[in-house]
């Protein structure tokens, strides 16, 4: 099963796509993640699976193309970075209020404005607290490593299918630029006419036949009540995502004093620090959320009856600790480090961040 | 003298008219003397003609027309302000065997959709867009729109478009037409039967080239909208014809069957 290969964070996503069945990819270049259109270019999916590759006129263009393809029912997902994504949030928000699924990744690269093309993660309030306007979610993978780049791609689509939800690949300039050992999953086909009219033949804009009422896909009420009924629905869809979809990995928390959360690349580095801490003496442990939205805030709130304190590593200025604070709600010291604009920190520089803390508590 | 009663008329063999079973019997929001109904129409009757309503995808802009899909018994998708052509594009490139169209106002199309319907266009999609170009924006009250014509007063041209302060009237329709992708533009209206039967003609045909797969069919549709232009649908309908058809004139801008490719690689060789 699967396939061994040496390959980038991004190529693999490309890769990927075709593997697990997409029907289109639609985007507009921005570096670090470039090569995901550039791969599917050169692999020509059009001439094998049937896949749609178009690179659009804008990230704009593009999000709408994935509203097209997705109302048609279709496997469709866009790649871009940090301005093209802030590009897509009003199309975002449409796709979540028409409940289209989609999938869509973002190679976090530092900011504000055109920023820097070095990795960052200062785009998880925009991921996780909406982005766009209304009240909505979007579930947010956030890979740790090219192999889960690779995972996460089929992953996302089932899950933006199972609740009719976009899914987004929250990662960055690290992940998508290295290179690593990554098992490839083998060849799906495409789904079939048929399979769609399964999958998605409630609701889909396929065609209206004389058997069934027409199909229209649209995030707008203009009764207020009747948007609120819209609402609810999606909160409740909401609420059962939170209880059933929420993904984590542990790493020495067993009989760890203190815990680093971190979730991507800056996962990777804390785990490092955990270990140079440990050689150092200190029970250190990591939390690293695979789904940051949903968060997993349950078993951090258990995790903080048993550590004293947790330090939020991200490279933002501190976006994610505002989660771990409101888990924690006030029982253990909660502090955040962070290296940002670009700046990737080291385990060592982590682990002295760790060390402060344990001391000042803080 | 036998007396006919009314029922004697009322039968199939004498029926001259029908509404097509395409359109709804929902009843349209629109204003009197708004050209969106009866452009609802003959787009309705063309697809009820060409037996596709299987095979047809419509998708609805942000304006007046969003609700389109309230009146046409097909399915819809209902895009972003402006971006339609790129959900056209996306379904039309997954499902190519199905009728793709547009239906956008001069603000989603002319401005904020601008960049979105002009690379659709250069791309050639083989698409129909049904342009109704009212010179106003209808649906926000009345505001400036790109193709609103100098000296019109709206809600935020109070004193008339001036083009030191708001820029030229912008002719989309003959950038569209410069386009190789682009197979047909034409320009028609819909204020008197002549004008109906020539629209319909023209959306009918717009509808026959995407099973020719020749590229793009643009058919804009100069329009009134009494309310914002505050006048009577008559007087809407003459000041239109007095002014509107000048600035915009009614008629085929580009009828081809293919763009050549030739002329544009012999620019590498
Ligand atoms: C992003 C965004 N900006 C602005 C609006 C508000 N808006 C709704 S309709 C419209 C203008 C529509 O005018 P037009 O396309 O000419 O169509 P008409 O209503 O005249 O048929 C505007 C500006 C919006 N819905 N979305």
């Amino acid at each position: 099963m699967g396939e061994l290969k040496l390959m980038k964070g991004n190529e693999v996503i490309a890769e990927a796509a075709i593997r697990c069945g997409c029907d289109g990819y639609f985007g507009y270049p921005i570096t670090p993640q470039s090569e995901i259109m550039e791969t599917l270019m050169l692999e020509k999916p059009w001439e094998t699976t049937g896949m749609v590759v178009l690179q659009a006129e804008s990230e704009v263009a593009s999000i709408n193309m994935l509203y097209g393809g997705a109302s048609c029912g279709k496997k469709v997902m866009t790649s871009s970075s940090s301005p093209g994504i802030s590009l897509m949030l009003e199309g975002i928000s449409y796709l979540a209020g028409a409940e289209l699924p989609c999938l869509i990744v973002n190679v976090v690269r530092g900011g504000p404005g055109l920023g820097t093309i070095q990795p960052s993660q200062a785009d998880y309030f925009q991921t996780t607290k909406g982005g766009g306007h209304g009240d909505y979610q979007v579930i947010a993978l956030a890979p740790a490593s090219v192999q889960e780049m690779n995972d996460f791609v089929g992953l996302g689509f089932d899950l933006a299918f199972k609740y009719r939800i976009p899914s987004l690949i929250l990662t960055d300039g690290v992940i998508g630029q290295m290179m690593e050992k990554v098992i490839v999953a083998d060849h799906k086909p495409r789904w079939t006419d048929a399979e769609i009219q399964k999958i998605s033949g409630t609701w889909a804009t396929t065609g209206k036949t004389k058997n069934r009422e027409r199909h229209v896909v649209t995030s707008l009420n203009l009764e207020s009540e009747k948007q609120e009924i819209h609402n609810h629905h999606l909160q409740a869809k909401y609420r059962e995502i939170e209880v059933n979809e929420v993904r984590f990995e542990e790493f020495q928390t067993k009989d760890a004093e203190y815990l680093f959360v971190a979730y991507g690349s800056s996962a990777r580095i804390c785990q490092k620090s955990v270990e140079l801490a440990r050689a150092k003496g200190i029970k250190v442990g990591l939390l690293r959320p695979i789904t940051v939205w949903p968060y997993p805030t349950v078993r951090i709130a258990e995790l903080a009856t048993k550590v004293k304190g947790m330090l939020a590593v991200e490279m933002s200025a501190g976006q994610m600790v505002y989660d771990v604070r409101l888990a924690v709600n006030g029982k253990i010291p909660v502090s955040h480090f962070g290296r940002y604009g670009g700046v990737i920190p080291s385990p060592g520089e982590v682990l002295e961040a760790m060390e402060k803390f344990i001391k000042g508590g803080k | 003298m036998a007396t006919i009663e009314i029922k004697d008329i009322i039968k199939k063999e004498n029926l001259v008219y029908g509404k097509t079973k395409i359109l709804t019997d929902n009843i349209m929001h629109y204003c009197p003397g708004c050209s969106h109904g009866v452009t609802h129409k003959i787009v309705a009757e063309v697809i009820e003609e060409l037996g596709i309503q299987d095979k047809t995808i419509g998708v609805s802009p942000v304006g007046c027309s969003v609700l389109a899909y309230n009146y046409l018994d097909i399915d819809w998708q209902q895009a972003a302000h402006g971006r339609a052509p790129a959900l056209a594009t996306a379904t039309k490139r997954l499902m190519p065997d199905h009728y793709v169209f547009t239906y956008q106002g001069d603000g989603d199309l002319a401005s904020i959709g601008a960049a979105e319907i002009l690379h659709a266009c250069n791309r050639g999609e083989n698409i129909t867009v049904i342009f109704v170009n009212n010179a106003i924006y209808g649906m926000t009250g009345g505001q400036m729109a790109p193709t609103t014509l100098l000296g019109m007063a709206t809600a935020t041209s109070p004193y008339g478009r001036e083009v030191a302060l708001h820029g030229y009237p912008l002719k989309i329709t003959e950038l569209i037409a410069l386009l190789p992708g682009v197979a047909y533009v034409t320009r028609q209206s819909v204020q008197t039967p002549a004008a109906v039967r020539k629209a319909k003609k023209a959306i009918k045909k717009g509808f026959e080239n995407q099973a020719k797969k020749i590229g793009t069919s643009f058919i804009e549709i100069v329009s009134t909208c009494s309310s914002g232009w505050k006048l009577s649908p008559v007087d809407s309908n003459r000041w239109m014809e007095e002014h509107m058809f000048k600035f915009y004139p009614l008629g085929d801008l580009k009828d081809s069957e293919k763009a050549n490719e030739e002329d544009y690689k012999k620019y590498i060789e």
